[in-house]
């Protein structure tokens, strides 16, 4: 299945601003991989989700999704094989209700009006919030809000779900049941977060970036153990693979 | 800073009463937004003289509030809240126009007074009205039911984006504020030019925003036109609604009801 490949091939892109964000990024993610993007602040990771999803036409280099480039044309194409979940919840829910804002996806897509209803209704069963349907988009807590971004992308039926920060600001039980619910997805997965302990639970690979530029892309577990890769990348190891404060063990063996 | 905060709690509290189940809550929206407006227009269509006969219509909106089971102190504060915009309207009109029309007992009433009293009660009334109307159908429900009356879509968009927004920008602006309060002290600090750069900061946050919600809907298959899936039923109960009222509105607004009773009144006593 040739279509859920992501493939970025050299990508610089410097802001109007002169701000240089990203410079020489490659990879190439295939089918249902989970794959986490982590790095400090401003080390070209949103700039990085931006490119996928065709908000940022690179200065230089291509990027590939499935079957095609990212070219204008192959544009709406695209956008409806990547699912992109923002950081706010608030961007993303823009329309009067739950329900409307699900559907708003499907709708576009020109599906009838059962097929929309019923993936609206899947959509939001499959985050368990289907209760919250007639409500209002600010009446929601934010891991109520959280669920309801998701399930916006979950009805356009994405092959590839990309999720910037998909766990702040959430409550510590909120965060695992999002956990428990990013598990269920079979779709390629594309991460980027600050939260380590997560990325470990999700995803078996890594790509630790650092002032625009890949600095490690493998194993999550191996990358982790790396002190001076997370060192020099302002990152710190996930703390359940830091010892035990009391016994000094690790809760993973080494 | 609290007063912002509880605007919001308002706007929220406005939006709790129009999920309740009622006869009027359950009334197809669009007949509810056009017996509104056609009780605007006659409430406006009255001469700046008449007062007797302007009062028959508050049956209107206490029938509405009884029925729908809203809370009556809410309205009062409500209007109280933006009668200024009223009175200042209409407090010339006793010095300008002071030649006496009536007496009540030996006391003299002017006609500027007068106009006085039926540019208050017709502001009661269209204000009363209106809020009725959101409180009773939601303010997103009227949004969807102006597009299906063939209102223009692109201001039916707006309304119903500042009105999601609404929340987002309040609260963001009632942080700001308290950041800033945080860090005044004496009156320090609380000038305008802070205010200023406070204002222009919240237009920037929401310039920003705008351009995130936009790739939002575009990630998801925007393309200029908003679709939405709701649908309204037009039953009989909501006909009725609509050609009962229009009716009662156009009996008061031809004939003067309290005169007519005054004067089988005034038969009847003698």
């Amino acid at each position: 299945m040739s279509h859920h490949i992501i493939e970025v091939n050299d990508l610089h892109y410097t802001y109007p601003d002169g701000t240089s964000a990203l410079s020489g990024i490659s990879f190439r993610i295939t089918h249902g991989e989970s794959v986490a993007i982590v790095g400090a602040n401003a080390a070209g990771k949103s700039t990085l989700l931006l490119h996928l999803n065709g908000f940022i036409t690179p200065n230089i280099g291509k990027i590939r999704i499935g079957d095609f480039s990212l070219t204008k044309k192959t544009l709406p194409m695209i956008r409806r094989t990547l699912g992109m979940v923002f950081q706010d919840p608030d961007d993303q829910l823009f329309m009067p209700t739950i329900y409307d804002d699900v559907a708003f996806g499907p709708i576009n897509l020109g599906l009838s009006k059962e097929d929309v209803h019923n993936k609206v209704l899947d959509a939001l069963s499959s985050v368990g919030i289907l209760h919250l349907k007639d409500r209002p988009p600010y009446r929601l807590s934010g891991g109520e809000r959280r669920a309801a971004a998701i399930a916006t992308v979950i009805a356009m039926s994405p092959d590839i779900l990309v999720m910037d920060e998909p766990t702040s600001n959430l409550d510590p039980k909120s965060r695992r049941n999002l956990i428990e619910l990013l598990k269920t997805f079979k779709h390629t997965k594309i991460i980027a977060t600050h939260d380590l302990d997560m990325a470990v639970d999700l995803c078996e690979r890594v790509i630790v970036m650092h002032n625009g530029k890949i600095v490690a892309d493998g194993s999550i577990m191996e990358i982790f153990q790396n002190d001076s890769i997370l060192f020099s990348s302002h990152l710190e190891k996930p703390l359940r693979m830091q010892g035990c404060p009391k016994c000094q063990n690790s809760f993973i063996e080494k | 800073m609290a007063k912002i905060s509880s605007a919001l709690f308002d706007i929220g509290y406005i939006d709790t009463l129009s999920r309740q189940n009622s006869l009027i809550h359950g009334i197809d929206t669009r007949v509810k937004v056009l017996t509104t407006l056609v009780f605007l227009i006659t409430i406006v269509s009255f001469k700046t003289h008449e007062i007797s006969s302007l009062f028959p219509f508050f049956i209107y909106p206490v029938f509405l509030i009884i029925l729908a089971d809203l809370p009556f102190s809410y309205f009062v504060r409500k209007i109280i809240i933006v009668s200024p915009f009223a009175v200042l309207i209409g407090i010339l009109n006793p010095f300008i126009d002071q030649t006496i029309v009536l007496y009540i007992g030996k006391i003299g009433i002017s006609g500027g007074l007068i106009s006085f009293f039926n540019i208050l009660l017709r502001f009661i009334l269209t204000v009363l009205s209106a809020l009725i109307l959101v409180a009773t159908s939601g303010f997103n429900n009227i949004c969807i039911a102006l597009e299906k009356l063939y209102v223009p879509k692109m201001l039916v968009i707006q309304l119903l984006f500042i009105y999601r927004y609404l929340f987002v920008l309040i609260k963001e602006a009632s942080q700001m504020s308290k950041g800033r309060k945080l860090r005044t002290f004496n009156g320090k600090g609380m000038g305008i030019k802070v205010y200023a750069s406070l204002i222009g900061h919240l237009l920037l946050r929401a310039l920003n925003r705008a351009q995130r919600i936009h790739m939002a809907m575009l990630s998801r298959g925007f393309d200029g036109e908003i679709r939405t899936a709701s649908n309204m039923k037009f039953d009989k109960k909501s006909f009725l609604f609509f050609i009962l009222w229009s009716i009662v509105f156009l009996i008061m607004r031809i004939y003067n009801l309290p005169q007519i009773v005054g004067y089988f009144v005034v038969i009847i006593l003698k």
